[in-house]
């Protein structure tokens, strides 16, 4: 099965067992069914609760924080993430600030899903992974889609949180498969944590989000036939609060590399690495590696888009250069 | 006595009830402009002076099932819906029985089904997902939303405007114009009108030019009740405001705020029922002076970040 029907199985599945929840976004009703089809189907089985709605992203967004206030839970599509800007006063200063500026918790269940990422030549408007924009806001969670993990059960998780979350979704993963290493490398998804391994210690641990996956394992195929070195991949579910203890049974490895497509800059793999240092300092070999897109908007022709955005190739040679020199 | 104030008519006797409520959001709010002067209040507030009627009237109007959404000018509106004084003046103040434990402060409140906050127009989409959950789960409510003549320069307003029409949804738009938005006059602000707004969505629009709250109540009622049927409904207070944006902060010339003083509902009803004002008002300050004093006298409120 490939991750965007893996997607779109379980939000049928999670709006067949949760009566309260509605799906609201631009496009998402049938035949239609969303602009990658991650919605299709639903409409149909659920009319009434998957709601198509005019292009009004700010709209939509505090329409589903009015549900949320209301006991329902909501999941907003943003048709290309970076449309989520439009809605970010919504979710910084209404849905989150209100699970706890009225003094006491209120649960503010809504889950806002964004397809973010680059590779297919949208252009600088619909190609950014917006997640660094959104570290860091109290009481927002950040989570993103992964080819390892359950969806049903990340979006179980986000919906009973009690906090509103934002899931962002990397497009290039839409039409990969799901839930499977390349061999040789083995796969083990313990926690909200992926792990993709080999047998005996790794010479070093990458960390990158579900969307660069796929990269980071070909990047760890070629390290290994060409440089005999070996990695383990973690893939954390949540990417905010990140849980930083969750990695403990992988380190301390003396080269940690985090990895993700944001462009340079206030990264996530900033945060990342700065909760790495504190815990594991003295027994890292050296301050770990942030390996990220160009600081740079992202251009359309697919030459020039390579230049800028984390590939496998990006991933190789920043771990070859720091392990061999 | 200017001419206009002659052509007025004579306002309607209200019911204890109503003076009663009127007088004392006057008197909280001259309280805490009071409060600000000596130093004993900590941040901003914006009073509505002036303005006092306007959720008074509409209180009778909506339900405890109903919402309202208010905005940074809110103490009327939450005092009209619960009569607390004690817990709004706390709230304000960071005082023990605080109604947010002194965490939202005079514009980020929540109560039962009463909530404000204070960014511009935010609440349209909110209060269009609330009246989106009551036509399903409790046909027959309607979310409440107070706006002033400002916000109306927030894309989110239109945003939602066009959904609650477009979805039927039991939304009530309150728009209190009182012809400013801070120091900027609507005539420096607002191209076309209100109800060209409302009405370029197929909205129904309706002005009130009266501060009389029997005649306010009387036309709105009828609206109010299609509304719950989910026909949005915009209405528009052409109202003023008495006193300044937050603290003391009013640009506009003194003769202007003299004549606003002068055409008010309280020098109104004084002029014509002096007897009933004087008893009750001076009531309403009694209570409110013995609730600041009390409140005053309080440890801060407590809450702890999470
Ligand atoms: C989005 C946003 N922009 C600016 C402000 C600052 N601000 C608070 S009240 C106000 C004026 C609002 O005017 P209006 O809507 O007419 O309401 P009024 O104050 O007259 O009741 C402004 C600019 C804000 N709170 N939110």
């Amino acid at each position: 099965m490939r991750v965007g029907e893996h997607l779109n199985a379980a939000l049928h599945a999670v709006f067949e067992r949760t009566p309260d929840l509605y799906l609201l976004g631009e496009d998402v009703a049938d035949p239609y069914g969303g602009a990658f089809k991650i919605t299709r189907g639903l409409s149909t089985r659920f009319p009434g609760r998957v709601l198509t709605t005019p292009i009004s992203e700010n709209a939509i967004t505090g329409v589903a924080a009015g549900l949320a206030l209301s006991g329902d839970r909501a999941i907003v599509e943003i048709m290309f993430g970076d449309f989520a800007a439009l809605a970010f006063d919504q979710v910084l200063n209404f849905a989150s600030k209100s699970v706890s500026m009225y003094g006491t918790r209120v649960p503010m269940r809504m889950v806002v899903r964004c397809p973010v990422g680059g590779g297919r030549g949208y252009g600088p408007t619909h190609s950014q992974s917006l997640q660094k924009h959104f570290v860091g806001i109290p009481h927002l969670s950040l989570y993103e889609l992964s080819p390892f993990h359950d969806c049903e059960a990340v979006l179980d998780e986000m919906l009973s949180l009690g906090e509103p979350c934002v899931l962002f979704e990397d497009k290039v993963l839409y039409t990969r498969p799901a839930g499977l290493a390349e061999p040789p490398f083995c796969l083990a998804v313990e926690g909200g944590v992926a792990r993709v391994f080999l047998d005996g210690p790794p010479d070093c641990v990458i960390i990158a989000p579900g969307g660069l996956a796929h990269r980071a394992m070909a990047a760890m195929r070629s390290l290994l036939v060409e440089e005999e070195i070996t990695c383990t991949l973690l893939v954390p579910s949540r990417l905010y609060p990140f849980d930083v203890a969750a990695l403990d049974a992988d380190l301390p490895v003396a080269h940690v590399f985090v990895v993700e497509e944001s462009t340079g800059g206030g990264t996530w793999g900033a945060e990342v690495a700065h909760l790495l240092h504190r815990r594991h300092w003295d027994r890292l070999a050296g301050p770990v590696t942030l390996v990220h897109s160009a600081a740079s908007i992202i251009p359309t022709a697919a030459h020039l888009e390579r230049e800028v955005l984390v590939d496998e190739s990006t991933i190789h040679r920043a771990i070859r250069e720091t392990l061999r020199g | 006595m200017t001419e206009l104030l002659d052509r007025l008519p004579a306002p309607s006797r209200l019911d204890d009830a109503d003076l009663s409520l009127m007088l004392t959001i006057r008197a909280f709010e001259l309280k805490l402009l009071d409060l600000y002067g000596r130093g004993l209040l900590h941040g901003t507030t914006h009073t509505c002076l002036g303005q006092e009627y306007v959720p008074v009237a509409l209180r009778t109007l909506l339900d405890p099932g109903d919402h309202v959404f208010s905005n940074h000018r809110g103490h009327g509106h939450y005092l009209a819906r619960f009569g607390d004084a004690e817990g709004l003046l706390a709230e304000i103040m960071g005082r023990e029985g605080a109604v947010c434990g002194g965490v939202g402060g005079s514009q980020h409140i929540r109560r039962d089904r009463y909530l404000s906050t204070g960014v511009q127009g935010e609440s349209l989409p909110v209060a269009t997902g609330v009246a989106l959950h009551l036509k399903r789960s409790e046909p027959g409510q309607v979310a409440c939303v107070h706006v002033g003549d400002g916000t109306f320069g927030e894309g989110a307003v239109y945003e939602a405007l066009n959904i609650a029409a477009l979805w039927e949804l039991p939304l009530l738009v309150v728009v209190e114009n009182n012809g400013i938005a801070q120091s900027t006059p609507a005539s420096r602000h607002l191209a076309g009108s209100i109800a060209g707004r409302a009405a370029a969505f197929g909205i129904d629009h309706r002005l009130i030019g009266t501060a009389d709250v029997a005649e306010i109540r009387r036309v709105l009622a009828p609206l109010v009740a299609r509304t719950r049927l989910g026909v949005p409904l915009v209405v528009e207070f052409a109202t003023e405001r008495l006193g300044p944006h937050s603290k003391g902060d009013d640009t506009r010339p003194a003769d202007q705020i003299r004549r606003i003083h002068e055409n008010g509902w309280y020098a109104r009803y004084a002029r014509r029922y002096p007897d009933h004002l004087d008893r009750l008002d001076a009531e309403a300050r009694a209570y409110v002076d013995a609730v600041a004093a009390d409140v005053t006298a309080r440890p801060p409120s407590r809450w702890t970040p999470s």
